[in-house]
């Protein structure tokens, strides 16, 4: 136990000496935090829509006026010309195309079923998935109206066949920030765990000096305790330092408990801590370290839901979140944060985490030697 | 008792043979030099005898405990300075003198006192509190050969040591190695340098993992008819 101590204060006496690592560890957060969460705002203004219209009926008016009112919409035109609007799509004059057929309003009125026509240009995929998300919440509303108008006519029996139900749910004022924020700090923990702890061991490879470690009877378990130790500190303290500045910056909800979200981090980070080790111990230099850690990063990250929702994603590829420590995590956090989760709505996370960190350790300690060949 | 008994000890790397068949007994508080070319075997079996390396075959025990069975206790009383320095160059002088005397499992109290006292022996009170970048190559090495024995080890290894050190310098280290052998450490020391060959008890010569000659600088010198060591290396080595 007291050598794990020494060990520790020695770690901690050449962070805090480091010329890079602690400026790093405060900066971090303030950047990735103001520059990620704003530029990954995915909310889009300004959807310039052509409404193809065969008939001025009211329910028809009405449908146009809806999008007229709209922030996230900009009427381009309005014609009976389904050519002209293909033109126009086509020439990325417009981003949307609304068709309301004919006979909308009879066909409404009469049968209480109607359907209207969507296209939408998907170049930019993100863009097209939420332009049509948009219009259908629109559409949504619409439909509540004229379920209630016809209610309040007809005086009848409920209409509970129609589900209105939003999707931003649990984020109502659609805010971006509170959907990002969360996600934004499980990378800046990942990156903390992974990279300064494979780096950091590597680097007594490159010095030399754990070579002077392995000849003291030290054992692997106190050495392994005393380099993971520190950074799992740190990166917890980086944690708490994101959540401070969500917090007064994007004033970010918090509605379940903190403590669940730091005892899920422990879990979490004992995993990405394994895989720093277990990468220092596949690599000799720093860069091999950089490499490696990178290339796991990139695919952890880009596949983990941030950016890009995992429903979206192939079936396969939905399937290799189930190994994606950093998939958990931010689901974990947006979960805690934002809807309150609690321990039992989560517990499935804790063990699947836990058990792929068992995984990664067991093969990182059976990898790593104090002797060499 | 011999501090260090080797038998037909052997190391391949693949089809190269590093370190092939020696045999040799060392005694307590003896100061032993181990000389040979680049690539002739020292380095190797130097990392065998602290367990920082494995044999292919062959038996060892250092401090009376066997190198394969008992590594743990082998590494608990023994000193290790390696050719490359390797201290903790961000830590200050005092630090690494106490993470490795806390490592050893040596007492607080004990660490103060000795500290204080090592500090003292290499001039370097005033240093304490700098980092260990910060000093001249001779320094650092004194400073490394101090931890190496700050546990007071039964068996302390010197890997080419004094490489690259100015003269004086080379003549305070010595000093100290000597110090230690008269404390009852014994001392296994490699080196190039010939005139610190014969400050040695005994040498032993190696040439492409094998052991050729072994003997006090004397009985080398008679026995090879020539008046200097440098002489029965160019010999054995050619």
């Amino acid at each position: 136990m007291r050598t794990i101590l020494y060990l520790i204060r020695k770690e901690f006496l050449q962070i805090f000496r480091h010329k890079i690592m602690l400026p790093a560890l405060f900066i971090m957060p303030f950047v990735q935090l103001i520059i990620l969460v704003h530029a990954a705002d995915f909310e889009i203004k300004n959807i310039k829509i052509h409404i193809i219209n065969h008939e001025n009926q009211n329910w028809n008016v009405r449908l146009i006026s809806q999008f007229m009112a709209s922030e996230h919409f900009v009427v381009h035109q309005v014609s009976n010309s389904y050519t002209l609007a293909y033109q126009q799509l086509e020439k990325r004059e417009v981003d949307l195309i609304l068709e309301i057929p004919k006979d909308f309003e009879k066909n409404l009125l009469k049968s209480n079923k109607a359907s209207v026509f969507i296209g939408a240009n998907a170049i930019d995929g993100m863009k097209a998935g939420l332009t049509t998300f948009y219009t259908n919440s629109i559409l949504r509303s619409f439909n509540k109206n004229i379920v209630l108008e016809q209610m309040k006519i007809a005086n009848s029996r409920s209409t509970a066949g129609i589900q209105t139900k939003t999707v931003f749910w649990y984020n109502p004022e659609m805010e971006y920030a509170h959907f990002m924020v969360p996600g934004i700090l499980v990378i800046l923990v990942t990156a903390i765990g992974m990279f300064f702890t494979g780096i950091n061991i590597v680097k007594e490879k490159e010095m030399g000096t754990i070579e002077q470690i392995n000849v003291t009877p030290i054992r692997k378990y106190q050495f392994l305790i005393g380099k993971l130790a520190p950074f799992m500190l740190l990166a917890l303290m980086e944690l708490a330092i994101g959540l401070t500045l969500g917090k007064l910056m994007f004033d970010i909800p918090m509605e379940g408990s903190l403590w669940l979200i730091f005892g899920f981090s422990v879990i979490y980070l004992f995993t990405i801590l394994g895989l720093g080790l277990l990468v220092s111990t596949f690599s000799n230099t720093q860069q091999q370290a950089m490499f490696i850690s990178w290339f796991f990063l990139m695919i952890f990250v880009l596949m983990s839901g941030l950016f890009t929702s995992i429903d979206s994603m192939p079936a396969w590829a939905q399937k290799t979140t189930w190994f994606n420590p950093v998939a958990y995590f931010i689901d974990v956090n947006r979960k805690i944060l934002l809807k309150g989760s609690e321990f039992a709505d989560i517990s499935g996370h804790f063990i699947k985490v836990g058990l792929i960190g068992l995984v990664v350790n067991f093969f990182a300690v059976l990898n790593y030697r104090k002797t060499s060949a | 008792m011999d501090s260090i008994i080797i038998d037909q000890l052997t190391k391949k790397f693949g089809s190269f043979t590093a370190v092939d068949k020696v045999s040799l007994r060392i005694q307590k508080g003896e100061i032993f030099g181990l000389l040979g070319a680049n690539g002739a075997g020292k380095t190797t079996l130097i990392k065998i005898l602290t367990g920082l390396s494995g044999a292919s075959s062959g038996k060892a025990t250092v401090a009376g405990f066997d190198i394969h069975r008992h590594v743990e206790k082998v590494k608990m009383n023994i000193g290790y300075m390696s050719q490359k320095f390797s201290l903790y160059e961000d830590l200050t002088v005092r630090e690494n003198i106490q993470l490795f005397g806390g490592i050893y499992g040596v007492s607080s109290d004990y660490i103060k006192t000795k500290t204080t006292l090592v500090l003292d022996q290499l001039g370097l009170q005033d240093s304490a509190k700098k980092l260990v970048k910060s000093l001249p190559l001779g320094w650092r090495q004194k400073l490394a050969f101090s931890v190496a024995i700050f546990h007071e080890p039964k068996i302390v290894f010197l890997d080419e040591p004094t490489s690259g050190v100015d003269p004086i310098t080379r003549r305070q280290f010595w000093e100290m190695i000597y110090a230690a052998a008269s404390q009852g450490i014994t001392v296994l020391v490699t080196t190039h340098y010939m005139d610190e060959a014969s400050y040695c008890d005994r040498i032993a010569i190696m040439n492409a993992g094998k052991m050729e000659a072994l003997g006090s600088p004397g009985e080398l010198k008679a026995a090879y008819q020539v008046d200097h060591i440098e002489d029965v290396f160019i010999h054995i080595v050619r």
